[in-house]
């Protein structure tokens, strides 16, 4: 590593960038966001306009030639659907959901975390107990529990997928601040003294974000795996609101009879994307981890 | 010890009190069964009367009571659905998915301590990386994609393998097995290969990360120099110590390969319990939703409850150090 002055980020972007691999899965991810984000406007149909679903196309073989006068270059569905189309249209969802839920269990989990680490005593008891309690149980499973009791729809499974895996951020934050608590510098911060409030988000909280940024990258992922699954399972997002979850689901019943291109291709989407984001964790563990540092 | 242990169950029976409120009351904030028990063209009075019969105009906290008490005598309600009592329904297909999940743990050691070993013995070699890529595709993957993908391969394209049931099954102790028959067996494969990845893929990396720790020790060092074949300090020196861990882990495992049958079940119609509580939930069958989480939950707690017991067993600081 050379001795030269940089900033912290070019530093950062610099080992990041060390591994190819990491940074085709940054761009694969971009490039999943981009995709989701303009939708609307770069697919040749709205999947979800019933006036231009003709069941004419229903289940096209890919590269078949629509009734829209466009190719469709990953066939279609049973209701005439471009899966291409359908499938940038459940990544929004998707991606959505997983994001929606990462920051969402990120801030909690966090809050939770740092709170028992700071207080300690009675509080960082209880709170940790429910964290440990809430860990033995798989994550798919709880997310299963919630959905059944909160119903269907975007809200309900952000929910779910939050109160599923809040307990994974408030664990990482709660170690990170817990070995970070008894260093100099926290002691010299509150002997100034600083105001606790203070203490804890600048001095106590920016120390504990590199493990924070990992888990986070992981958990989002994660989210999008769950969502998938429970979503497959029919339990997750409604089909007026589509992710790629629901898409594999409704091709399923087609697989069997050798339409595969249904559920496959948006399957393959969903892989990408969770491939993707899990490489570019793990080269963020490799970097921000100082015990692998040479 | 006998502190430890009063503790610790008081700990148990605290968690599956809350859960069972918690279960208890969320389910009763979704829908209204009755749109699913009687025939929507009913009159108010068949409608008020069918209400009245399965106490669901009654306030929460005497249903929850009610629940409580029943729960105790060993009733957990009759299924919306199918008419019979919850538990019974349940316990009906348990042993299904405990086929399933026993078969699954079975090809997860059987596969993966060889292959983690191995990978742990030439780390750098190509078949290693081969492995340990795979286990964390194993990792990444969702279970449910994994399965349609096997399905799709074995099942449609070439034809080998059934896609979906249990197959021909024998009756032996009153209970039915698929692993019995070849046809059976046929139809466990691939949900249990399917079950079996991510427990795979974790034994692979224990398994690994084990002996590239315990070959550089002195007392494998010392069996080597000693003459010993290299399967007697493999199998017998290594292995031993490799093992611990990895029994511990398989047994906490043990819980959330159940909960993800729920998953594979469903993508290979299965008819256990997993598939059953997806069914239930679509259909709004509060007794039978109430049931499979209440016996999920003592599960786990269970299996968390030996796991710390054993843990003190076999190590004072646990039992002595109070707190934690």
């Amino acid at each position: 590593m050379s001795t030269r002055a940089a900033s912290p980020a070019a530093l950062f972007w610099a080992e990041f960038a060390e591994s190819k691999v990491a940074l085709g899965g940054l761009f694969v991810f971009a490039l999943a966001v981009v995709l989701a984000l303009t939708a609307p406007w770069i697919t040749p149909q709205n999947p979800y306009d019933q006036a231009l679903l003709s069941l004419m196309d229903a289940r096209l073989p890919p590269g078949s030639l629509g009734s829209g006068g466009y190719t469709h270059w990953l066939g279609t569905d049973a209701q005439g659907r471009d899966v291409l189309s359908a499938i940038f249209w459940g990544l929004r969802t998707s991606l959505f959901v997983g994001a929606a839920a990462g920051v969402v269990a990120l801030c909690i989990g966090t809050t939770v975390g740092l709170a028992a680490a700071f207080f300690g005593g009675r509080v960082e008891l209880a709170l940790m107990r429910l964290v440990d309690l809430q860990l033995s149980f798989p994550a798919i499973l709880l997310a299963l529990v919630l959905v059944a009791i909160l119903g269907q729809g975007l809200f309900q499974v952000v929910a779910a997928l939050v109160a599923a895996q809040y307990a994974y951020f408030a664990r990482t934050v709660h170690g990170a601040a817990l070995a970070e608590r008894r260093k100099e510098y926290i002691e010299a911060a509150s002997g100034i003294p600083l105001r606790p409030a203070r203490v804890v988000l600048r001095h106590l909280l920016p120390n504990c974000l590199p493990p924070l940024i990992v888990v986070a990258t992981v958990q989002v992922a994660n989210a999008i795996a769950i969502e998938a699954t429970l979503s497959f399972l029919g339990v997750g997002m409604p089909v007026t609101e589509p992710s790629l979850g629901t898409l594999i689901a409704n091709g399923f019943q087609f697989m069997l009879s050798g339409r595969y291109w249904i559920s496959v291709y948006p399957g393959i989407a969903l892989l990408i994307v969770i491939v993707a984001i899990n490489l570019v964790g793990d080269q963020l563990r490799d970097v921000l981890n100082p015990r692998l540092k040479k | 010890m006998i502190p430890f242990l009063l503790q610790r169950l008081a700990g148990a029976v605290v968690v599956i009190f809350a859960m069972s409120l918690i279960v208890f009351g969320g389910v009763f904030a979704i829908g209204n069964p009755i749109d699913v028990l009687i025939n929507p063209a009913a009159d108010q009075i068949t409608r008020a009367e069918t209400i009245a019969r399965y106490g669901l105009d009654r306030p929460f906290w005497e249903q929850y009571g009610y629940f409580l008490g029943s729960l105790i005598r060993g009733d957990f309600g009759t299924s919306f659905v199918f008419n019979q009592p919850a538990l019974g329904l349940i316990l009906s297909k348990l042993p299904a998915t405990l086929e399933l999940a026993l078969a699954a743990m079975l090809i997860a050691i059987v596969l993966g301590i060889p292959l983690g070993a191995y990978a742990g013995l030439k780390p750098e070699s190509a078949a290693s990386r081969t492995i340990m890529a795979a286990s964390v595709l194993g990792f990444s993957l969702p279970t449910f994609w994994v399965g349609l993908m096997l399905i799709l391969v074995f099942s449609v394209e070439l034809g080998w393998l059934p896609s979906g049931g249990r197959g021909e099954t024998v009756l032996v102790g009153g209970i039915e097995w698929s692993f019995l028959t070849a046809d059976g067996l046929a139809h466990l494969l691939l949900p249990a290969f399917n079950l079996a990845l991510f427990k795979l893929s974790l034994i692979i990396r224990l398994t690994r990360a084990g002996m590239r720790e315990t070959w550089p020790a002195d007392f494998v060092k010392f069996a080597r120099a000693k003459g010993l074949s290299m399967r007697r300090v493999v199998l017998v020196h290594a292995m031993r110590n490799i093992l611990i861990p990895i029994v511990t882990v398989l047994g906490l495992e043990f819980g959330s390969v159940v909960a993800f049958a729920v998953v594979t079940e469903t993508i290979f119609s299965w008819p256990g319990m997993g598939k059953l509580v997806i069914d239930s939930i679509l259909t709004l069958d509060r007794p039978v939703m109430v049931t499979y989480l209440m016996l999920v939950v003592t599960m786990f707690v269970i299996i968390n409850l030996l796991v710390d017991l054993a843990y003190a067993a076999l190590d004072p600081r646990v039992r002595l150090g109070g707190q934690r």
